[in-house]
Order: structure tokens, then sequence, then C-alpha cells
């Protein structure tokens, strides 16, 4: 190869920023195009941002799990503010039964009582009596994540394509991925959308160091905590790909697991509500698809955070195995 | 003889939820695993609305089992006849699963509810397959609105606990010989199906039991060959169970030699 590949990617979600910064540090001559012209426009905006391979296995395939093992590691190398405290799973007394189910479905964690719950969540001091504690897993801000990749990109020698920047003639690319969600569902077989609700509360009364998820036969709700007291609490799941507003159901249920976790939550401020629609293959395992010159980096349902980082590699792969 | 719900056989007396699989895929595996006789599938209302909910309802279709939608998470009268009209629209049938939750932690029937619902949808054309209690009076009622089936509790939704009141189900069995019966929610392992057509029950609906499993493919697999086991072993005619801890009378049985 005489020259750097010129490599189009198309959306500028976390499949996408993953992806030009992966291919940028390859070599590729990297432009990023977004129609809606903004970075993070989509649902990955909304995301919770944990890089949890092992609670994940709960109900995903182990092939997620040992693809997304490396997580953790990609994204502290690419952008500041990982943070690498672990993630602690709870339940209320009641549905403590969730814990032995989970448990079993997962490794790579330490059972936790009461007492060391208060040691990694002093604030949850005397409210659970069990949990588990994944010490290896961690988590980052998305929002923060998709713009510092967009400065790595740039600081790469990529270009962006922006603020109403007109769609490039893909003609003039060596090579497009295609990272646009839901977008393409039209090129691609079996791509649908799932319905995703959240929540960011200010909350000056509780801190927490750590993801915490609490279980529910019905409803699990994580309660993610990020800089400036402010918590991200998501996210329902609802096979539709319906775009408006939250509705009051799932305000409540989210609430209602917040408010569980510590009832200082009760005078934390609702600052925002996001939904959603993440874009998933039938088994819910994200994909890197190929059409001649076209790769589709696609389906990457609620494993985007976590699975972004592999599937982004894996597309580097293919450009770069094939003109090497 | 097959039993006729509303007219028409199922391939199987099992009958299988489509809620909350880790995905699609799994779904499909389980459903061709178990080859439930009907498949039912929940509209939420904000699914239902634009029919936003199409992608995963068309995967549902595809399976090429009937389908039977329900009106989960409904709490009022009203909320349910209309989901059960969105259903009529969006899966083309008049079959529909009818809840009316009365406790939202417990997910019990608001039978009060239940049995208004069923007479207005019964009017207006609709087959109603009602999820209710065990309660002889309210299954009366049911039926009186016009239902030709019953899909009495056997524990909580999602609790797995089995059949929590057998004698309450045996009784509704003797009452009702030719009225279709189905154990609907609260099963969690096959043997509690088994159970359920031991007691002469038609069918079983199972969703939590076999998605929240470990292995859905092969719980719903276990499942489908427990219904079968306790069907089979109901039509046999089964033994009389034989009390052995009152003796009726002392020498009976027992060796007597001088």
């Amino acid at each position: 190869m005489n020259s750097k590949p010129r490599i189009l990617v198309k959306g500028a979600g976390v499949a996408g920023m993953t992806a030009c910064v992966a291919l940028a540090e390859r070599g590729g001559d990297v432009t990023l195009y977004d129609q809606a012209g903004r970075v993070g426009a989509g649902a990955s905006w909304f995301a919770g941002g944990m890089l949890a391979p092992w609670c994940e296995a709960e109900s995903a395939p182990e092939e997620v799990t040992a693809q997304s093992v490396g997580a953790v590691d990609w994204w502290a190398r690419h952008v500041p503010q990982v943070t690498r405290q672990g993630s602690l799973v709870l339940a209320p007394a009641r549905d403590v039964g969730e814990i032995a189910r989970f448990s079993r479905r997962t490794s790579h964690f330490t059972q936790v009582n009461g007492v060391e719950i208060a040691e990694l969540e002093p604030d949850l001091d005397g409210r659970f009596q069990k949990g588990l504690f994944f010490e290896q897993e961690g988590h980052v801000d998305p929002r923060v994540a998709l713009h510092a990749l967009f400065e790595r990109l740039l600081a790469l020698g990529g270009h962006a394509l922006l603020s109403g920047a007109p769609a490039p003639d893909e003609a003039a690319f060596d090579w497009v991925v295609d990272c646009t969600g839901l977008v393409a569902r039209d090129r691609l077989d079996g791509l649908r959308g799932v319905r995703g609700e959240m929540l960011l509360l200010r909350c000056r009364d509780v801190s927490l160091h750590r993801p915490v998820r609490m279980l529910h036969p019905r409803i699990p709700v994580y309660i993610v905590p990020r800089a400036d007291h402010i918590f991200m609490v998501g996210a329902t799941m609802v096979e539709s790909e319906d775009t408006g507003g939250m509705t009051v159901r799932s305000m409540l249920e989210l609430l209602n697991a917040a408010y569980t976790l510590h009832p200082g939550f009760a005078e934390a401020e609702i600052l925002e509500t996001g939904i959603g629609v993440r874009p998933s293959y039938p088994d819910n395992i994200p994909r890197v698809t190929q059409d001649g010159k076209y790769l589709f980096i696609n389906g990457m349902y609620r494993h985007g955070f976590l699975l972004s980082p592999a599937r982004a590699e894996e597309a580097a792969d293919r450009i770069f195995g094939q003109a090497a | 003889m097959d039993v006729l719900f509303y007219g028409q056989a199922l391939s199987s007396p099992l009958m299988l939820g489509t809620a909350q699989y880790p995905s699609p895929e799994i779904l499909r595996d389980a459903v061709l695993a178990a080859r439930p006789g009907v498949v039912t599938v929940s509209l939420r209302r904000e699914a239902a609305r634009e029919k936003t909910g199409q992608a995963f309802w068309s995967l549902i279709q595809e399976l090429g089992v009937p389908v039977l939608p329900n009106t989960a998470g409904c709490h009022t009268v009203k909320e349910a006849v209309t989901t059960a009209h969105m259903a009529r629209e969006v899966f083309g049938t008049d079959w529909v699963k009818l809840e009316v939750i009365g406790e939202q932690d417990t997910l019990q029937p608001d039978v009060f509810g239940l049995v208004e619902a069923a007479r207005i949808l019964s009017e207006d054309g609709f087959k109603v397959f009602p999820y209710t209690t065990e309660d002889l009076v309210v299954a009366e009622r049911l039926l009186a609105c016009g239902c030709e089936v019953l899909m009495p509790w056997g524990a909580p939704i999602g609790s797995g606990r089995g059949l929590n009141n057998v004698f309450g189900l045996r009784a509704l069995r003797a009452h009702f010989p030719g009225v279709p019966l189905v154990v609907d929610a609260g099963l969690g392992v096959p043997s509690h199906a088994a159970q359920a057509l031991e007691l002469g029950y038609d069918a079983v609906l199972i969703n939590t039991a076999v998605a929240r499993a470990g292995n859905p493919a092969e719980m719903a697999r276990a499942f489908s060959l427990a219904v079968e086991a306790g069907r089979l072993g109901r039509a046999a005619d089964p033994m009389e169970e034989r009390d052995m801890a009152a003796p009726s009378t002392p020498v009976a049985g027992k060796a007597f030699l001088g």
C-alpha cells in the first residue's frame, strides 16, 4: 500500500467513535461524518457507560464477556476519567434470591456482607446485608468519553464532517465504515430497535464510588455515579422503537430503585430524562459485517461501551489485514 | 379426544410466554425446543401506538405458532379493553389473554375488573382467556360473561412456587369438567407443570420459568416433556393413594403366627 487508506466512518456514536480512533491509530486517513451533525446524537448519549464484562454474563452469552474483558483497559488508554472501582450488585431483602441466581451465572466476584458493603460504600451502611462485588469492572461517563475520542481523532490527523456538513461522496473513499445504527436497517437483515429510558439525577446527599445494580425479578435497575454529584439511573428495556417521552411507569420504576438504594435520593433534582433506541440483532450481539468496501459495525444493543472497542479493532483488522 | 379452545385444538398443552428472554434468538430456540401449542405476547401501549414494536412482533409471528396476545400490565378495565383492541389489530386474531392486575407487587388479578372487561370484550366478539384465581364464583361469572376457557393461577406471576392451592384447583376442575382449564402463572420447574396436567388441567402457561432459566431452550424442552408426562399419566388412570398411617384393623396385612 503506497498511501494511507482513505476511510469514511459514518455515525458519531460509540461504535463510530471507537472505530475512528482505532482506524486512525493503525494509520488510516479517517474522515468522520454524522448526518445529525454532532457527536453522540444517538443511543450512546444515554448509555450507562458501565464496563462490566462479568456482570453482563448474567444474561449475555459467554462470547460477550470473552470479547469485552479488555474493554476497561482500552478505554483507560484512550480517554480520561475511566473509573476502576469495580461494581456492586445488591437486592432488597425480599429479592435476595436474585443474588443467588446472579452469582450462579457470573464469575470474578466476591460475596460481600453488610459490613463489607459499608466498607465499599459507606453511605449504604446498614441498608443491605448481601451482595456481590465485581472488583475488576469499571465505568466511564459516555458523554465525556465520546468527546475525548473525538479530540483524539483530530489529534491523530483525522477529519470531521459535522455541524451541517453535506454528505461526503463515498466513491472518494477506499473504505466506508457504517456505524449508523438503525439508519442502516435497510441494508442489515434483522436489525431492530430496543427502547431504553434513563434519568440523570443530581443528589448531594448520597455518594457512591461505583455503579450499583439493584436486582429485581422484573425491573433490574443500575445507578452509576458521575462527576458533580450526578447519578445516571437506567435503563428500561422495551421491545419498541418508540422515541416518545418517558412513561410515568418507567419513571416510577427507576425512581423507586434509586429510593430503595438510598432514601436520600428523595431530595435529588431530576436533571434529565433520556430516551434511546438501541440497534439490536436477533441475538443481541454486536456484529461487524462486510459488503465490498463497506463495513458495518452495528447491533450494539446495550453493549455499546463494553463491546465497541473489540468491534472497532475487528474492523481495523479487516481493513489493514487486507491492505497489508 | 382433543380439548378445544374456542373450537380449536392445540398441538401441545404447553403455552409459552415470550417476555424476558435474553434475546429474540434465544426465545426462538426455546420455541423450537418446546414446540408449544400457543405463544403469548404482551402488548405494551407505547409499543402498540404507531406499531413501534412491529420488529419484535414480526419475529414472534415468524415462529409459526398460534399467537395469543395478552393485556399484561393493565390495571383497569379501560386499559385492558383498549389493549385488547390494539392486539386484535396488530396480530389479526380475536383471541386475547385477559389480565387485569389488581396488585402491583404480586400481580394478582383484580377479579372484579376482570369480569367486567371479559363481558365487554366477549360482547365485542373477542375470545377471552381470562387470567383469574381459583375462586369458583369468579369462574362462574367469567363463564356467564361468555368466556369458554379459564386460566387460574398456580401462584403469583414470576414466583415459581408451583401449585399453591391444590385443593382449590382440584375443586375448579371438578366443578367445570367441560371447560378447558389452563394453569397460568407461578410455575417454576417442570414437575409443577406435570402436576397440573395430572390434576386434569388441559394446559399450562409458562414464561418466567423458561425465560429466566440459565438455558431457556433446555428448560422449554423439559416443560414440554413434563406436560406430556402429566397428560399421559392422567389419561392412564392413576392408582389411588393409600393412607398407611392409620391401620384399619390391628392384624390385616401382618403375619399372624403363633
